[in-house]
């Protein structure tokens, strides 16, 4: 097994002395190179905190973060910098995507902030929304997109170039359940191809996509799911 | 499910043989709910004796064929539109096992409450393994296995809603577990 990203004993402390809240404590997680996790909490469980310090916007109070075997302890801020637009991807509930640019555009435009010239980072926008079933809607702005492709362009923004790390914060929160499982097939897909993928939500139909299920209690990771059986076990017995 | 519904169903569409409604049976429902070769042919027989199909009288058996009345289509649209029975609410396991859970001294009820959560999401892991790995254009499968996630889902939101009521309010004590489980007025609950 090769782990693309590794936690390991993470702590995350917000304030001082009365004030202090834990929200991490002794986190460790791996996850391997085509594997897709969910970690499923409720809110103020921690689990947000969690996916901002496995990509690197926040530091950790304690503990190791591991990106394709590269600590982040040791790394000087553009060093991450460099990590972050290189390697992880990120996707959230209200798809962060820029109003006044195309849906190739924003694809686009992390390649282009990495020195891409802006020709390569078309081409690498358009195979990438063409890989996700949404090439036809590329010169659209952000605006005139509908929830669901608005999630899609995301997504192809989010593994656009070599990025193998897909982190997601809810990313079907305000979407129907059909769109949803559009979007959560993509995920999917995108990590048996050799991406790793972490979701983190509330909702067990989204959790139920991933090959493993962490649970998070009050900033601990207090249980998992064991590998699904094989499905055929399951209709028969009706 | 009511196959003699499913039959006039796949009579609807057209006049069919015997073993042909059994073939589409099959395959419409995704082989889930499996079919005796006798329970075709005799809920063909009780459906022409009331009236609702009537056969062309060529041949018996497998080959006999049917076609559905004027009275089977009207049966047929009566019962597509009338809801379910309201059922009794089922004596809910899950929901008898938290309870108890709270009164024993020594259990923690978080960890009660995970176990089954666990449970229930390896479970649902299952079934949304069975629709990623068919084919998108599965209908069929796609409604069964989502009303089985959909039922299953209710029951882990339940238990993260129990969770939370646990943590805030004080516990239930023994003298507030119900006997019975409170029925809605059933007229109502039909109109």
């Amino acid at each position: 097994m090769t782990a693309m990203l590794e936690l390991r004993d993470v702590a995350k402390v917000y304030g001082e002395g009365a004030a202090e809240v834990h929200a991490l404590r002794g986190i460790e997680l791996t996850v391997a190179v085509g594997e897709l996790v969910a970690v499923m909490g409720p809110s103020g469980s921690g689990k947000s905190t969690l996916l901002t310090i496995a990509g690197s916007l926040e530091e950790p109070s304690s503990g190791d973060v591991l990106v394709g075997g590269a600590s982040l302890g040791g790394m000087s801020r553009k060093e991450k910098a460099r990590l972050r637009r290189q390697s992880i991807g990120y996707v959230f509930q209200d798809f962060n995507l820029l109003a006044g640019l195309t849906a190739a555009e924003n694809v686009a435009m992390p390649l282009e902030l990495d020195g891409t010239s802006a020709r390569d980072a078309k081409a690498a926008a358009l195979a990438a929304l063409e890989d996700l079933g949404i090439a036809e809607r590329a010169d659209h702005f952000a605006d005139d997109l509908s929830g669901g492709e608005r999630q899609r362009v995301a997504i192809a923004r989010a593994v656009v170039g070599s990025r193998r790390l897909l982190l997601a914060d809810e990313p079907t929160g305000a979407l129907d359940s059909v769109n949803s499982e559009a979007v959560m097939r993509l995920v999917k897909r995108i990590c048996e191809r050799g991406a790793a993928g972490v979701v983190v939500t509330h909702e067990a139909q989204l959790a139920s996509w991933a090959d493993r299920v962490v649970f998070l209690r009050d900033g601990r990771v207090v249980d998992q799911t064991s590998r699904p059986a094989a499905p055929e076990s399951l209709l028969g017995s009706h | 499910m009511s196959v003699r519904h499913a039959l006039l169903a796949l009579l609807s569409e057209g006049p069919k043989y015997g073993l042909q409604l059994r073939h589409e049976f099959e395959a419409r429902t995704g082989e889930v709910w499996p079919l005796n070769v006798g329970q075709v042919y005799t809920t063909l027989q009780r459906l022409e004796r009331d009236g609702l199909v009537a056969s062309d009288g060529t041949a018996e058996g497998p080959q006999k064929g049917y076609h559905i009345t004027d009275d089977g289509s009207h049966e047929l649209l009566d019962w597509l539109q009338t809801p379910p029975a309201a059922a009794q609410p089922p004596r809910d396991e899950l929901l008898i096992k938290v309870l108890v859970a709270v009164q024993v001294p020594g259990v923690d009820v978080d960890e009660v409450i995970q176990v089954h959560r666990r449970h229930l999401v390896e479970q649902m892991q299952r079934y949304t393994a069975v629709k990623a790995a068919a084919d998108e254009g599965d209908v069929a499968l796609a409604l069964i296995v989502d009303a089985e996630l959909f039922r299953i889902e209710a029951a882990v939101r339940w238990l993260d809603a129990a969770e939370t009521r646990l943590r805030r309010g004080p516990r239930p004590q023994p003298a507030d577990v119900p006997n019975d489980v409170p029925e809605p007025d059933r007229q109502e609950a039909r109109s």
